[in-house]
């Protein structure tokens, strides 16, 4: 595509990858890349002396486990639900360095801009809260807690019914996936028309349009900052939506 | 509308995704209305709560991003539909 003069790529270059080898690309190793990271900090910060001050590795693990259990696990299932612990953070630490390869270099892409990983993810999360709402309540009365908030008039129940069934069952593995699919996407076009821009006018040739880089590079820098920010915070979000679904699974409104 | 689709024809000669384009930007803009105004009100209501009472500022905070999370999604939709009419 060209504007003003101004060449930029089509999107497919932004987000298909070169095979490294047969079906298995760079998203696909910045996965692999983010599992192995989540487990070798952990065997790290365990194979530190628990009797000693803890250091390095042994904080972020030790910090992290009690904001996830403070934070995520106690406000919303409750004490029950510390059992839940090890999955949220596990899930907590795959999508943040899935997220945070957006902004490091050599890497800038994050796995989690392919509908694959947040759809599979999404789908795990479905599954998990699912099993836990019949294991806990019953197949039919899993079902009926789902359909049937408690204090409706009973004629709203027609009208209410159909859409709590809906929003369960259907809605939540959808906005789930799409919440971070999108917001990671977004980031990642962001950076990039930014950092083309820049690119673009330094290289543009006509003097005049040379010094005017140092807006959009600007722009790309503050945005850097941002994307850090947002690639928490999605997986902040993406970590509590799942304990509050598996807390609704576990502890029905009566 | 008609500037914007002249504007448009200029960089983009072929009528059927010019029309997908037009489409596309509307799709978001349009898309950002209410999450803006929804977020607006979940973060400044949030904000009111927190100074009221700041011993309640971490439970507000958590619940406020369940808030964000679940208003957002709607413009997150938006723009998941702006990039299917841009590019599929």
């Amino acid at each position: 595509m060209s504007v003003f003069a101004l060449d930029f790529p089509e999107i497919s270059h932004l987000l298909v990858w070169p095979d490294i080898f047969p079906s298995f690309n760079k998203v696909a190793l910045i996965g692999v890349v983010a599992v192995l990271a989540t487990v070798i900090i952990f065997v790290l910060a365990n194979r530190k002396d628990p009797m000693k001050a803890p250091t390095g590795v042994r904080n972020v693990a030790e910090v992290s486990v009690e904001f996830i259990e403070g934070d995520i696990v106690l406000q919303t299932i409750g004490r029950d639900g510390l059992g839940w612990t090890p999955f949220l953070v596990s899930i907590f630490f795959f999508v943040f360095f899935c997220n945070i390869t957006e902004i490091i270099p050599t890497a800038q892409m994050p796995a989690t801009a392919r509908m694959a990983i947040p759809a599979t993810m999404a789908l795990v999360v479905w599954l998990v809260y699912n099993t836990v709402g019949i294991k806990h309540q019953g197949f039919f009365s899993y079902l009926k807690n789902s359909c049937f908030p408690p204090g409706v008039p009973f004629a709203l129940y027609f009208l209410v019914a159909p859409i709590e069934f809906v929003s369960t069952f259907i809605v939540r593995p959808f906005s789930l996936a799409i919440r971070l699919f999108a917001n990671m996407l977004a980031g990642h076009l962001l950076l990039v028309t930014f950092a083309i821009l820049t690119d673009a006018l330094i290289t543009a040739g006509t003097a005049f349009l040379i010094p005017i880089f140092v807006l959009p590079f600007f722009m790309l820098v503050f945005l850097t900052a941002f994307e850090i920010l947002v690639s928490v915070l999605q997986a902040y979000i993406f970590t509590i939506l799942t304990a509050v679904y598996i807390g609704g699974a576990t502890h029905p409104d009566h | 509308m008609e500037a914007v689709s002249i504007l448009a024809q200029q960089f983009n000669p072929d009528e059927k995704n010019n029309q997908a384009a037009i489409g596309a930007g509307f799709a978001y803009g349009l898309a950002a209305i209410g999450p803006g105004i929804g977020i607006g009100y979940v973060v400044g209501k949030a904000i009111e709560a927190m100074a009221r009472q700041p011993e309640a500022a971490g439970m507000v905070r958590t619940t406020m991003f369940l808030g964000i999370a679940f208003t957002e999604a709607l413009a997150l939709i938006g723009f998941v539909v702006f990039i299917l009419l841009k590019f599929a």
